[in-house]
């Protein structure tokens, strides 16, 4: 519909026109503690007009009561927006702030300076472009300089602007400046930064932020602003293979499936033939869904899904590649590690971990060094510690379709979860990949599951039982296992209490220490079942999520969850072992039913109502079911 | 009869929307007016597109029951529709939320229920309506109703649905401790959220590890500015309430803000007067509690232009953020979203 343009079109048409122009600059602003980083930002923002009225008497409200610079306008209150930061007059977190200029916009991350806050330093330099790295001229680079940029370098940042701050007070020394400058160039250079840019600063007074200073004349390079605005960052993504890490699989209406994700690197087209890895099959690109529609071509940075050609087996975690050399596929990687817990590092530990759009079971196989960040130079370790950097080799419970942290951020960079916290224990970059797949003992064995089982003539499976203490869980499972082996089957009972004595006999009955114990149960009943095993567990598992988690860690029909289900009223009356008698007088803490949660299962596979049938029969019921299924 | 200052665009309500609730047409800017030189999504645009298009199919991916609040809002409005292309031609694989205090204007309910059913997603409604009938008077108690219609009714509705991972539409540039705030937010089975003990957040990998009750608020639009909306609003063709354009509507003026007058239940106090002014909205939420602006912008490009000149911060007109030092971290540690 034809209709003309009034002024406000043109300047919108002309502010869209300029904004197509002007890509992002992400960076971060580091180094220690007071040198000045919350101050060059809100330098920064105040210069180029970023603060708006209410903000601007926001902030002076705030630097009268918060302030630490007699009442005049304090710029880390901008940035410090939690209350404990006003407080202390620290910064704890990253504060991401957006801002333009003329010729470009930016995305700025403020980022702590104490050691205590490293993790959030490394979160804000694991997206960054350019690094700010400040430094007092009065002090020189010290520990917290290093560690950064340590840190800038392990995450491949290549970019550095050293902002030598506080000129004014080493009276706008030159030789100072110079000092200051080689000494960082000593530290930068053996890490691999390529482009370190010297500016001298007073951040307080604005000295070649975005004026060029008159005390400094000495000086003839960029000022911040001018550096940030024409650095040149260009992303090698696009033009290396190409990558794709499953997200999602969306199920097409009408039949057919997308394979949904953001790709990490290169260009696909229609036509392109791909691989699946791990797996290694092949299919063609059928048809490509950009978040503009349908397009013949995609190229890295661009969410899409992808429509293949074949019906090819493809989920979450695979890694679509094109031509020649895809990924590689390892069940072992050696990689640089952030220690970012306060937990120490354990070896031989399982934690989660999580690359690309993948998860997998790593353990820290061995440690062959720690970074000493004063001296950067390596020592031997067996620990790494809360801020440590080390170097090791990790063993996956599956392999991976990963790559170099030098050839893809996306699929180099991992974090290791610790499974009982959840907290996020390490960030890792990938050195490279150890071994193939197929020369990983976890992975290809020549003795199989499937060939343990076939000489057992059995499918193996873990037999479940949960239910509330005295439902009679030991009773019905023992009843089982006779049967299975008077009718020759291989199989073993886990009984939860005898556990408690040897394996699980460091826990006690907290819901932690509950889950706990699950999941060593579960892991056990594992590899009993890899081993080609029936196995009957009978503990009552009050968690509906720890049993899923079991299950979800087993293939399909290998677990058999049996709610043997009894009124609570009745396991009381019957209380074989006393327990409900103890918890009712407070004897027993954290009794299930009495003092801590069931969560009965929504649909087990069997459910035994003992007040309907007898231990016999419902033992009876079971075997019947595993013969009808055909377990053997 | 009612005064309509300036142009009348295409698809405009002829009479001020709140008098009319049930003539809400819904705007495509694009298609009824054109598009002002035909720009197209720009190189910066497409990029946050990606990443939050990326956000929310992670949520989907690694979440059992996500859910995303939907506030009407323009936020609301962009976030439902980036969820929409990230799944399309499927169907959206979590519901809709909207906590209703019973205070929104009147536009919003009318325009929420009709983006519903042209775009046939399921939404929940919930209402705490215990709250509800305590009666409390926003305008008398604004921090009370806000806790309990709002963040109270929010974790009520949350606990009731189990749902593991509530998408919203917050961005860093609104406030200082938004800013603070990762895009993956973990929440205790409290619903707390403890800003000193923020999961570290490296590249684009997550922790989105729970224990039972624990949930995760995830917030896809951490990286766009108001100005990023605006724009992604006009270039895309983005239905939006008739609220954020300027027409004649009754308001009073309190405490320096102009309250628009959108029922019977406003109390006026002594001396206010219900006067006709040539208003629209930047932000929006409970009526009473948000201060419109003296506008001539009745089109998006003026909306635009307009918002780019302001030289005050959007959430300005929200009464509640500014009740006392550090507020919005306060209640977002109580549960807000």
């Amino acid at each position: 519909m034809g209709r003309l343009m009034t002024p406000a079109d043109r300047t919108l048409a002309e502010i869209l026109r300029r904004q197509g122009e002007m890509p992002a600059l992400r960076f971060i602003t580091c180094g220690s503690v007071d040198d000045g980083k919350s101050t060059l930002i809100g330098r920064l923002l105040y210069d180029s007009q970023a603060l708006l009225d209410d903000q601007l008497s926001a902030l002076r409200s705030d630097s009268r009561v918060w302030g630490t610079r007699g009442g005049d306008v304090d710029f880390a209150l901008l940035l410090d927006g939690l209350q404990a930061e006003r407080e202390q007059g620290i910064t704890i977190d990253v504060a991401y702030r957006f801002f333009a200029t003329e010729r470009r916009r930016f995305i700025v991350a403020d980022t702590p300076g104490h050691e205590q806050y490293t993790r959030n330093m490394a979160t804000a330099a694991s997206t960054a472009d350019l690094a700010v790295v400040l430094v007092d001229a009065r002090k020189g680079v010290v520990t917290q300089t290093r560690r950064h940029t340590y840190i800038l370098g392990l995450f491949g940042v290549r970019h550095v602007l050293l902002a030598v701050n506080k000129m004014d007070l080493v009276s706008f020394d030159a030789d100072r400046f110079g000092a200051i400058v080689a000494e960082f160039r000593h530290l930068s250079r053996p890490l691999g930064i390529p482009h370190v840019t010297a500016i001298p600063v007073s951040a307080a007074a604005g000295d070649n932020i975005f004026e060029r200073s008159r005390a400094m004349s000495w000086y003839d390079g960029p000022t911040v602003m001018d550096h940030l605005e024409t650095v040149e960052v260009t992303a090698e993504s696009a033009t290396r293979a190409f990558r794709l890490p499953v997200q999602w699989v969306n199920r097409l209406p009408g039949g057919g499936r997308g394979y949904c994700g953001r790709i990490a690197s290169g260009r696909i087209a229609v036509g392109d033939e791909l691989s699946v890895h791990p797996s290694g099959r092949k299919s063609h690109v059928r048809s490509l869904l950009t978040n503009a529609g349908e397009k013949r071509s995609a190229e890295a940075g661009q969410s899409v899904t992808v429509v293949l050609a074949d019906e090819v087996d493809v989920g979450r975690g695979d890694v679509l590649s094109s031509g020649t050399g895809g990924p590689l596929v390892a069940g072992r990687i050696s990689a640089h590690l952030l220690w970012l817990d306060e937990q120490p590092m354990t070896p031989g530990v399982s934690y989660v971990m999580r690359c690309g759009t993948r998860e997998a079971g790593a353990i820290i196989e061995t440690l062959d060094h720690r970074v000493d960040i004063e001296s950067q130079e390596t020592a031997g370790a067996t620990s790494l510690v809360l801020n440590d950097i080390g170097y090791g080799r990790l063993l996956l419970d599956r392999p991976m379709a990963c790559e170099s942290y030098r050839d893809s951020r996306d699929l180099g960079g991992f974090i290791l979860i610790d499974r009982f916290t959840h907290r996020t224990a390490a960030a890792g970059v990938i050195d490279h990949a150890l071994r193939r797949a197929t020369d990983v003992p976890w992975q290809e064995l020549d003795v199989t599951k499937a060939v343990r089982a076939r000489q057992m003539r059995q499918r193996p499976c873990v037999l479940w039982f949960t239910g509330l203490s005295g439902a009679g869980k030991s009773t019905i499972a023992n009843l089982v296992e006779k049967r299975l082996l008077s009718l020759g089957r291989s199989c073993y009972l886990l009984d939860g209490d005898n556990l408690r004595h040897g394996l699980n006999g460091d826990l006690g009955f907290a819901d932690a220490e509950r889950r706990e114990n699950m999941r060593r149960v579960g892991e056990v009943a594992k590899l009993f079942v890899d081993a080609g095993l029936i196995v009957l567990t009978a503990l009552i598992s009050p968690f509906r999520d720890d049993r899923n988690r079991i299950r979800a860690g087993l293939e399909p029909g290998e677990f058999i969850e049996i709610h043997v289900s009894t009124p609570i009223a009745e396991c009381e009356r019957r209380d074989p072992k006393g327990h409900y008698r103890r918890a009712r007088k407070g004897e027993i803490a954290d009794f299930t039913g009495v003092a801590s949660a069931y969560e009965p299962p929504d649909a087990p596979e069997i459910l035994c109502d003992t007040t309907g049938m007898s231990a016999e029969e419902a033992a009876a019921m079971i075997v019947g079911y595993l013969q009808e299924k055909r377990y053997f | 009869m009612t005064e309509i200052l300036g142009p009348v665009p295409a698809g405009m309500p002829a009479a001020p929307a709140a008098e009319r609730p049930a003539d809400i047409t819904v705007r495509r800017s694009r298609r009824r007016q054109g598009l002002a030189g035909g720009a197209a999504v720009s190189a910066h645009l497409r990029r946050l597109e990606d990443e939050s298009i990326f956000l929310l199919r992670e949520v989907a991916a690694q979440f059992s029951r996500p859910v995303m609040l939907y506030s009407i809002g323009k936020d609301s409005s962009v976030l439902l529709h980036l969820a929409v292309k990230a799944f399309q031609p499927a169907r959206l694989p979590f519901p809709l939320l909207h906590v209703d205090t019973g205070w929104k204007f009147r536009d919003m309910i009318a325009f929420r229920d009709q983006r519903i059913r042209e775009l046939g997603v399921d939404l929940i409604v919930h209402r705490n309506e215990d709250g509800a009938a305590l009666h409390i008077d926003p305008a008398a108690n604004p921090s009370l109703h806000t806790d309990v219609m709002k963040t109270q009714a929010l974790k009520q509705a949350l606990d009731r649905h189990g749902f593991d991972a509530a998408i919203g539409g917050a961005r860093r540039d609104e406030e200082a401790s938004r800013a603070k705030e990762r895009m993956f937010s973990h929440r205790s089975s409290q619903h707390r959220w403890d800003p000193r003990q923020q999961r570290p957040e490296l590249w684009s990998l997550f922790n989105t590890l729970l224990d039972p009750g624990e949930s995760m608020r995830v917030f896809p639009l951490s990286n766009w500015t108001e100005a990023d909306v605006w724009h992604y609003i006009y270039l895309e063709g983005i239905p939006i309430v008739p609220l954020y354009f300027a027409a004649s509507r009754p308001v009073i003026e309190r405490d320096g803000q102009l309250i628009m007058v959108d029922d019977n239940r406003l109390t006026l106090r002594p001396g206010e007067r219900v006067m006709r002014r040539m208003i629209r909205f930047r932000t929006l939420g409970c009526y009473p509690l948000t201060g419109a602006m003296l506008s001539a912008a009745t089109t998006l490009p003026d909306i635009i232009v307009e918002t780019l000149s302001s030289r005050r911060s959007e959430r300005q007109g929200r009464l509640i953020d500014r009740d006392r030092p550090a507020s919005m971290e306060k209640k977002k540690e109580e549960g807000y979203f």
